[in-house]
């Protein structure tokens, strides 16, 4: 008969439609702004509404999510910060859009290059997130951040971040990346105990 | 069904058609070089007696310090096999091919790319305008001697990011600068824009004798522009359709809106930079851009990547297609007035995907997560068995819900059925790729005719359905998110431990010269990567064959003679993008 076809479709919206309040009903009230909920609303067994009431709920951001890369500095005496940065330049070198700067620190008295960048720009307009300057840094020193929420009403101040705004301490990156941060930590005791190791046997 | 080209027909095929074709014999080329003058006949000894019935690619290269064009062609059996590469090499400064329209249809937007982006001119072509770049447009984009505004250097990396990097926005550069070349004697105030005067003289006006319906009732006839906003929900793309009364006589795609060359970008980047480029072509499916570009590279580098890897990426290819046929069928659907509700039900599983492909690679979209001969990272935790549980049970069930939801219905059913019909013959002689080959009776997938990565020992079906109608074209997308299926079940089930690169990851890879082309079947269908290296960190030539913008040439074909209403529904069924259309 004409008109079945339609009439199990609509059975299907139906269905959607009901599970819609049936899933509010078995949150009683707590389906939004509830983490948990949240979880359980995006997992693969999630039904009604689909949707996140962003601002106000955020998805949590996968480990491995990138945008926009900042530089890691390590904290010495007396709060100082020392760069993990050395100026080697692959970061710029490898950024298909091409948006880092970087200048080399010149010593004053010998004239020449210290492994540590006196300037460092990112146009956060043309880069476009891919993380390849994160994933060919040999210092772990660029990594991409998580913080996606960068819009500013004056692009021509705001964009082009210098290498102050781009800094975070590693204990930012051990935050908000743990697995990488316990894995990369592990490979450079590994590789410093191996330099020891080497030292030592060349000296006796 | 893969049969070896015949040996002995390509042996005397030199011989036959000595000194008009030779083997290309330069290291690290294939195929045959073929005189201007006996292309035409080299073309059809290969199509009628050769059974290479489906042309595939055409595209050119400027070889600039030998002074040469070369226009270059892929061939196929559409029954399956390695493809036939020829090639004619002209001289620069008056590059005239032959065209291969009369013979294969399908050549006719790629000979119209190729005369705009590299000035080859395709003689005999019935139509050669431009298509990608606008009509006012001065020079050849792709031509090596040719520079854009803002031009910096020739390759990539610039060299003053470092040392001494002196950071600027582009804009504070002087927009018009001198990089901008004008025609001799050409001032912007004596300018007259053309208009569209040409694009209408094409869509040929049909004199009233030719009229089928022999009524009385005399008719005019009216150009309609559809577009360029939104002609549905695809991107900015404009038809215009000749129309008799409602019935569409003739029809032209109008194209380029959102054209940026990414091709010369990717012959300015280094082989690395192409990868997360490639995302940006079909902007669905950046997985299988990805796959393809990677086995272009790895062929010329003469890698493959190890065993998990392989099941790595067939995992993300697969479900790239399953997103990529569940929006289709959803848009196909706001084509047909159902406003994005099956949309949303099908983002919803789109939605669960994308999360697996963004904890892996760290992007829903522009995943950037294949390297030559490997993956930019492995599987983290918990990605095996979100991958098991959308397999296993999420997407089967919402595949039947979705397939519940609208196959059956009458109003679909009404608007698809016999409408936009493409048959078999013409889905191949207008080279159709993908589901819209399929669905016109041609059981032809690359994963099958000329397998790679581990498709050769993986079971699943290839779809093929009869009729080559809207219809057929939207139930195909559902055998094949099941084909899909069957498919993920046996990557996830047998996915081996190891690692997931060979050799280091470097930044600068070492390409050898030569010339490959990597074609994998993308959602879309075959999406190719040509490239020429001549050593050098850069590629010398980068073109890709864009499923969705070849899969245009036969839209004309498949409105001809329906009404005004069914041409969205038509543009909806081949599933375009128009980040790839573009380019």
């Amino acid at each position: 008969m004409y008109g079945i076809g339609i009439l199990k479709g609509l059975a299907v919206t139906l269905q959607h439609l009901a599970d819609s309040y049936l899933d509010d009903l078995r949150w009683l009230g707590r389906r939004y702004y509830n983490p948990e909920a949240l979880a359980a609303r995006q997992g693969t067994e999630g039904r009604g509404v689909f949707t996140v009431q962003y601002p106000e709920e955020k998805l949590p951001v996968p480990e491995e999510f990138r945008f926009i890369p900042f530089l890691i500095y390590e904290e010495g005496e007396n709060g100082k910060q020392l760069d993990r940065c050395t100026s080697c330049g692959i970061c710029a070198k490898v950024c298909p859009p091409q948006c880092i700067w970087i200048v080399r620190t010149t010593d004053a008295e010998t004239g020449r290059p210290r492994p540590e960048p006196a300037e460092f720009y990112i146009d956060i307009d043309i880069c476009m997130n891919c993380g390849l300057c994160a994933e060919y840094c040999p210092f772990d020193a660029i990594k991409m951040d998580h913080d996606y929420e960068l819009a500013s009403y004056d692009r021509k101040t705001r964009h082009i971040h210098d290498k102050q705004r781009l800094s975070r301490p590693l204990s930012y990156y051990a935050a908000i990346r743990p697995a990488n941060f316990a894995r990369e930590e592990a490979l450079r005791a590994e590789k410093e105990s191996a330099k020891e190791a080497a030292k030592e046997a060349r000296k006796n | 069904m893969t049969e070896s080209p015949a040996p002995v027909l390509l042996e005397s095929l030199e011989a036959r058609f000595s000194p008009g074709a030779r083997r290309d014999d330069r290291p690290g080329f294939e195929g045959y070089i073929v005189e201007a003058a006996r292309l035409l006949d080299f073309a059809r000894v290969l199509r009628d007696e050769l059974g290479y019935d489906f042309l595939s690619s055409v595209t050119g290269v400027d070889y600039l310090p030998d002074g040469r064009m070369e226009s270059v062609y892929h061939a196929y059996r559409t029954t399956g096999g390695p493809g036939l590469v020829f090639k004619v090499q002209v001289p620069r400064d008056n590059p005239v091919v032959p065209s291969l329209v009369g013979l294969y249809p399908g050549a006719e937007l790629q000979e119209r790319e190729s005369w705009d982006l590299l000035g080859i001119r395709y003689e005999g072509h019935p139509d050669l305008r431009r298509i990608l770049t606008w009509d006012g447009f001065y020079g050849h984009p792709l031509r090596k001697d040719w520079q854009e505004a803002y031009f910096e250097e020739e390759g990539k990396p610039l060299k003053n990011r470092w040392p001494e990097g002196r950071v600027y926005r582009i804009e504070d550069k002087v927009p018009f600068h001198h990089n901008v070349k004008y025609p001799a004697g050409w001032t912007p105030e004596g300018w007259v824009p053309e208009g569209d005067n040409a694009l209408y003289a094409a869509l040929g006006k049909i004199s009233s004798t030719d009229q089928d319906a022999a009524d009385s009732m005399d008719t005019d006839q009216i150009v309609v522009n559809l577009g360029p906003q939104h002609p549905s929900t695809h991107g900015v793309f404009r038809m215009v359709v000749r129309l008799d009364g409602e019935t569409i006589r003739s029809l032209k795609p109008v194209m380029g809106y959102l054209h940026r060359n990414h091709e010369k970008i990717g012959e300015r980047n280094t082989y690395l930079m192409n990868m997360p480029f490639t995302d940006r072509l079909d902007y669905f499916c950046s997985m299988s851009n990805n796959f393809g570009y990677a086995l272009a590279v790895e062929k010329l580098m003469a890698i493959r990547p190890p065993e998990r890897a392989e099941y790595i990426r067939v995992l993300m290819a697969e479900l790239t297609r399953i997103v990529n046929h569940m929006s289709a069928i959803g848009f196909l659907l706001n084509d047909l007035g159902a406003f994005f509700t099956p949309v949303m039900y099908a983002f919803e599983e789109r939605e669960l995907i994308l999360d697996l492909f963004e904890m892996t690679s760290g992007s829903r979209m522009m995943c950037n997560y294949f390297r030559f001969g490997g993956l930019a990272r492995d599987l983290p935790a918990g990605a095996m068995e979100r991958a098991r549980e959308l397999v296993f049970n999420r997407l089967p069930r919402k595949i039947d819900e979705l397939d519940r939801f609208l196959t059956g219905s009458e109003i679909i059913r009404g608007r698809c059925v016999g409408v936009g019909v493409l048959p078999r013959e013409k889905a191949i002689a207008y080279s159709q790729v993908g589901p819209v080959l399929r669905a016109s009776g041609v059981s032809y997938d690359v994963r099958r005719a000329d397998p790679y990565s581990i498709y050769d020992r993986l079971d699943f079906d290839v779809c093929v359905r009869q009729n080559g109608d809207v219809y057929d074209r939207f139930m195909i997308r559902f055998d094949e998110m099941r084909q899909s299926l069957r498919i993920l079940e046996q990557v996830v089930r047998d996915m081996p431990g190891g690692e997931i690169q060979t050799g280091k990851p470097q930044y600068q890879v070492r390409v050898p010269a030569g010339e490959s082309y990597g074609r994998v079947e993308g959602p879309k269908g075959e999406l190719g990567f040509y490239l020429v290296s001549n050593g050098k960190p850069n590629p010398w030539r980068y073109h890709v064959r864009a499923p969705s913008f070849i899969n245009l040439t036969a839209l004309e074909e498949m409105c001809k003679g329906n009404k005004l209403a069914d041409v969205v529904v038509t543009l909806g069924s081949i599933d375009i993008v128009l980040g790839e259309v573009d380019r």
